[in-house]
């Protein structure tokens, strides 16, 4: 927890300030029922009325310090738990933008998001409440009991047995019902599992007719729910009688006391009902104090989430300035040799003993079924992963020579997932250049098969890109991902499975306008479609992350059994095509 | 998760229509609520007549040598009969509660699921499923805890309201004028502060909004911002967000948190006017001390209920209001029910459809007088871009939409006049969205024929090529998947269904792009082993690859929802229409290599 108030740092003023207001609050609260126990015992005994305006104007006087008291003490509460928040949360989008691929892979962005959002905001309320009530509870609860030694030791000593008492039953039932609420959460979530299932199922449901049987499995779960809600609600239902007995019981042990010391004149009757009055603002705050710690304990745990996060480290270390000695021969743009990845986690290697070169301006193609490598290959290229066996080269230095911006500027990658931004087709376009101007806006789209749909937008480039790009068709968003790639004019170029919504004479186009680029970029082609790959300088053959072919599509169709495979599967009579027989 | 403060209120009438309708789900647990009420009753009577006995216990000890002891100890005695009969009511009082909020909301989600299971297709397909969950377990909950808190708080607080007045007016009426008359007070603070935070709240979850959608995007195109080398620039636009939230949560919190100081402030005032006014009348010896210890007591009381109520009263209106959307949900239109002289079908492999017209919106034709004949063990293809209407067919066969018009039939039958079980079971079905169900892999594949030996099921699984990666698995057969087959690939959880379909093995299939996300290679595998499942079969193929619905009996090419073209393959291809420009398509560019090489 230590290094999560690092972030406390600017608001220390305010953090110290505000619980200290809340207990002079609370040092007024409690001399209210000693100035009232003088009215009685001095004013009405004497029938002194100027003592009784005096006393009465005082009690008025500790209420309104106490009220600009608890004001101070919330604003500066509320300042030092916002402000920690907006830091945390600074810090955390800081860390998570520095995590690597692979982190992101074990982490899983939907619960980021979660830990960004309400783990926050959670941590936020929590210390707000922690600030306001954690020390003034207690100081209560102390400084009730002190006050009671100043009227009378004896009655005094019946808080002495009373607060440990209450503070059993009431820690000990929520101890108790604590881990249960937690079991009940969970068995909601079974609930929530159960809708969505049958919600998401439906077809597959009705299709096999388990209507019936799935309704039961849900009423199940439903009466599991309830039943535990009720053992949970009878448990945590008896705080309040439990409580309401032992504070009774207090009363009942001070009106006897007071019979006693009364009656021989070391105590007054103003003094019995400041000591009542005692007893019953100690129950209230340590009913309070129960609630609060639920809360912060829910914090504490939303803080340790984040916490997690924050403990990530980076797998990655780029230099600040390019490293190793200039390449010898400039020529070739990527290097593979006898390269393995193992994905962290993972049982298995992804690739092994991958061995190829790519030269400057060259096509390489890369083909293989479902979980043979093929992304796993080219991510290593930006050094999105780091290859965990052999050694990855780019113009002739090793991958990690490379200072993380120039890398990433000389490797331009279309992703699988065709990701756009909310904003417009230009804010999206310049990601990849920005200092680009319209005409190289519109080559890239040219290129990119994707002029001719932004044109007939009316708003033209500046047509609005909505969140994740939904406006936009599949195959459109792929060819602008392709264009943002192409605006910043790579030395190379992936395309990873990214024209797989096209229809097959625009990926025919595509390829062919990416090969009349001036320039010598080398272009990776990622694809399962034997098709897309025919006139690659060279095709990789990937099957269980190994390489088992690698040559032009005649060589390959000649001597690699898989790739025979897989274009046979797809146009099923190849002798035919090949006789020169393809349909026009 | 849906936040109840954002839904709209609702109208009086509308109000009113669901407090009918909660009273009707309570209606079985009348019993419950009457001892609810019963006790309620004796224990905040019970909760005020202790001050009072305290009060009078006090009279009794008036100085040094005039306290009449015995008198004290009777009172004592009375305390603790008391006392013990109020934290009893107040114990009993919370179990009824329970009682009746738990099973009140167990019976409106076993009514939803019921529901759920009963509504039309038509009616799931166009609601968010999101909403649907939402409704049934975040509204629900709300509307539990709103009852709750109604049943706890609302009768009693207005018992101890009523109760002490009722104390306090027999006692004297002056000092309690002040008490009624300052503690409204409280409630004009209070309410003035709300209205003030409520639109810091409201802007708020604006910001708030704002920047998880902001979060959203940046981290789920974390790979790309990175790719591109972006983070600095998202770094600033969060930062600007983050920035503005800090301003306004500071307004919401600081401005919202004022509502105690306030109220506790109005109270202290009160208890402040209480005493000057007792001590007065008990110098005037209009009352006792103990009298006046009783108005002080009740003056730190009495503000709570108030407070209590006016946070109960939005807590109902808003518990409403999640009823009422609970309700909206009950009360959606069920699917046409069942004949009663409903068949059940005995399959022959027979389909027929005569003049078929269907529609989902009134104003968009889309299936128009479509007739075919499917005979025993015909293969039917269904081609055509993505969404022009493939599944539209389908969910005509399996009825989970019915026709405007013409009829389908299955071995001569109308299927209207069949059961949905038995023309259901008549097919066995693979469709693209892939469903598991959270549960084993064993579980899943015998999903629909849960009695099924190991035997069969690892059959059904090494036919349809999952076997082997089953055995991979960490606990193999018994590999719990997450809900949808979260820790699975999609072609890993395709494959999974056609085991389950492969076990069942119905006289028909279905298979609407059944091997979209399977790499062609395990496909031609896969297809292999469908081949020998359709073998005399009827069966309906969706698919995009070509390749894959060749040698099908009757291809049917479907264009912005209507069918084009029918034939077979070759016919298709001779008439040089649609289809011959779909299929050839995918050899563009295919005949330079070609003559290359």
């Amino acid at each position: 927890m230590k290094q999560m108030l690092v972030y406390l740092n600017g608001y220390k003023k305010e953090s110290f300030i505000a619980p200290l207001f809340k207990m002079l609050e609370a040092c007024f609260d409690l001399l209210v029922p000693l100035v009232m126990a003088d009215i009685v015992n001095v004013g009405i005994a004497a029938g002194d009325s100027r003592y009784i305006l005096t006393r009465c104007g005082l009690l008025l006087l500790l209420a309104l310090v106490g009220l600009a008291c608890s004001v101070t003490a919330q604003y500066f509460s509320a300042k030092a738990a916002v402000g920690y928040a907006t830091a945390l949360r600074h810090a955390l989008f800081a860390h998570i933008q520095s995590l690597g691929f692979s982190e992101m892979d074990t982490i899983g962005t939907s619960t980021l998001i979660t830990r960004m959002t309400s783990d926050i905001n959670l941590v936020q309320s929590g210390l707000n409440m922690f600030l306001r009530l954690f020390l003034r509870s207690p100081f209560v609860v102390i400084g009730a009991m002190v006050c009671a030694f100043t009227v009378n030791i004896q009655a005094a000593l019946i808080f002495v047995v009373t607060i440990p008492a209450l503070s059993v039953v009431v820690f000990s039932i929520m101890a108790v019902t604590h881990p249960l609420y937690k079991k009940v959460q969970g068995k909601l979530d079974k609930v929530l599992g159960l809708t969505r299932e049958n919600l998401t199922g439906v077809r597959v449901i009705r299709a096999f007719g388990k209507e019936a049987s799935e309704t039961q499995r849900f009423e199940e779960t439903n009466g599991g729910l309830t039943t535990l809600q009720l053992k949970v609600g009878h448990l945590s239902a008896l705080t309040n009688p439990l409580t309401y007995v032992l504070i009774n019981l207090a009363i009942v042990a001070l009106l006897y006391t007071g019979a006693i010391e009364i009656n021989v004149g070391r105590m007054a009757s103003g003094d019995l009902i400041a000591l009542v009055n005692y007893m019953n603002q100690i129950l209230v705050e340590l009913v309070k104090l129960a609630n609060l710690i639920v809360q912060i304990s829910k914090a504490v745990a939303s803080a340790g989430r984040v916490q997690a996060i924050l403990n990530t480290k980076p797998g990655m270390a780029f230099p600040q300035v390019i490293t190793g000695k200039a390449p010898a021969r400039d020529g070739d743009a990527v290097r593979f040799d006898h390269v393995g990845l193992t994905y962290a986690g993972a049982g298995a290697p992804s690739l092994t003993g991958i061995t190829f070169t790519a030269r400057r301006g060259e096509t390489i193609g890369v083909i293989g079924g479902t979980g043979a490598g093929k992304s796993s290959l080219v991510n290593l290229i930006p050094r999105f992963y780091d290859a965990t066996d052999g050694a990855v080269e780019l113009f002739g230095r090793p991958a990690s020579a490379w200072p993380r911006e120039m890398l990433r500027s000389r490797v331009g990658v279309v992703m699988q997932k065709a990701q756009l931004f909310t904003g417009t087709i230009r804010s999206n376009l310049l990601w990849g250049n920005r200092s680009a101007t319209d005409a190289d806006l519109w080559a890239a789209l040219e290129t990119a098969q994707a002029a001719e749909f932004v044109r007939s937008k009316p708003l033209g480039l500046d047509e609005p890109v909505e969140q994740g790009g939904r406006n936009f068709s599949g195959g459109q968003r792929q060819r602008l991902t392709i264009a943002r790639a192409l605006v910043s004019k790579p030395d190379i170029l992936i395309l990873d499975d990214s024209a797989s919504a096209l229809d097959f004479a625009t990926d025919a186009a595509l390829r062919k306008a990416i090969a009349a680029l001036p320039g010598s970029m080398t272009v990776f082609i990622v694809s399962q479609r034997a098709a897309s790959l025919q006139h690659a300088d060279r095709i990789l053959v990937l099957d269980d992350g190994h390489m088992v072919g690698c040559g032009t599509h005649s060589e390959l169709l000649e001597r690699c059994p898989v790739y025979q495979e897989i274009y046979e599967s797809q146009f099923k009579k190849p002798s035919e095509l090949l006789k020169g027989g393809a349909p026009a | 998760m849906s936040n109840p403060k954002k839904k709209s209120p609702l109208s009086s009438a509308e109000s009113q229509e669901a407090m009918r309708r909660v009273l009707a789900y309570i209606r079985p647990y009348r019993i419950f609520v009457a001892g609810s009420l019963l006790v309620a009753a004796v224990s905040v009577a019970a909760q005020l007549y202790i001050p009072l006995l305290c009060g009078d216990a006090i009279d009794l000890m008036i100085g040094p040598g005039q306290v009449d002891r015995s008198g004290v100890w009777g009172i004592i005695l009375q305390i603790l009969v008391v006392m013990v009969l109020a934290a009893l009511a107040q114990w009993l009082l919370s179990v009824c509660n329970n009682k009746i909020t738990f099973s009140v909301t167990r019976d409106l989600r076993n009514d939803a699921i019921h529901k759920i299971q009963s509504l039309p297709l038509s009616y799931l397909d166009s609601h968010l499923s999101g909403d649907i969950v939402s409704r049934m377990v975040a509204d629900v909950d709300t509307f539990a805890d709103g009852l709750l808190m109604g049943f706890t708080q609302l009768f009693t607080g207005v018992l101890t309201i009523l109760g002490t007045l009722l104390f306090m007016f027999r006692e004297n009426v002056l000092i309690s004028l002040v008490v009624v008359l300052i503690t409204p007070l409280s409630l004009v603070v209070a309410g003035f502060i709300a209205r003030h935070s409520y639109g810091y709240f409201h802007q708020q979850s604006a910001v708030r909004g704002e920047q998880t959608a902001l979060v959203n995007e940046m981290i789920e195109g974390q790979k790309v911002v990175q790719a591109f080398g972006h983070e600095a620039e998202s770094m600033a636009a969060f930062d600007e967000v983050n920035q503005r939230l800090q301003d306004v949560s500071l307004k919401a919190t600081f401005f919202s948190s004022l509502t105690n100081p306030a109220t506790r402030f109005v109270n202290n005032i009160v208890y402040a006017g209480v005493g000057l006014v007792g001590a007065f009348y008990a110098v005037a010896g209009g009352i006792t001390i103990g009298q006046l210890s009783v108005f002080l007591s009740y003056a730190n009381q009495y503000a709570k209920p108030f407070n209590e109520i006016s946070g109960v009263v939005t807590e109902l209106q808003n518990a409403l209001a999640c009823a009422a959307r609970v309700f909206a949900l009950l009360d959606a239109q069920d699917q046409i029910p069942e004949a009663a002289d409903a068949v059940t079908l005995t399959p022959d492999g027979h389909v027929q459809l005569q003049d078929v017209s269907f529609r989902y919106l009134p104003d968009r034709p889309l299936i128009e007088h479509f007739t075919l004949d499917v005979q025993p063990g015909q293969r039917i293809a269904i081609v055509g871009p993505t969404g022009c209407g493939k599944t539209t067919l389908i969910n005509l066969l399996m009825r989970f939409y019915d026709v405007d018009g013409g009829s389908i039939s299955v071995a001569g039958t109308d299927i209207r006049q069949a059961t949905r079980a038995s023309l259901r079971g008549s097919y066995g079905m693979v469709l693209q969205d892939t469903w598991l169900r959270a549960g084993t892999v064993r579980e899943n594949i015998a999903y629909g024929k849960p009695d099924a030996t190991d035997e069969e099921i690892i059959a059904a699984a090494k036919a349809a090529h999952a076997h082997s990666f089953i055995c991979r698995l960490p606990e193999g057969y018994d590999t719990v998947l997450a809900e949808n087959g979260g820790n699975i690939s999609q072609g890993q959880k395709q494959l999974l269904c056609i085991a389950r379909v492969m076990l069942c093995l119905p006289p028909m299939l279905i298979l609407d792009e059944a091997t979209s996300s399977i790499d062609t290679r395990t496909e031609v595998r896969i297809q292999k082993a469908f081949a020998k499942m359709m073998q005399g079969r009827t069966s309906f193929i969706v698919a995009h690859r070509l390749s894959t619905i060749r040698e099908a009996d009757v291809i049917l090419v479907m264009r912005d929802g209507k069918i084009i073209e029918q034939g077979t393959h070759d016919t298709l291809l001779a008439q040089d229409g649609f289809y011959a420009k779909l299929y050839n398509s995918q050899f563009e560019g295919v005949d330079q290599a070609d003559s290359a090489s």
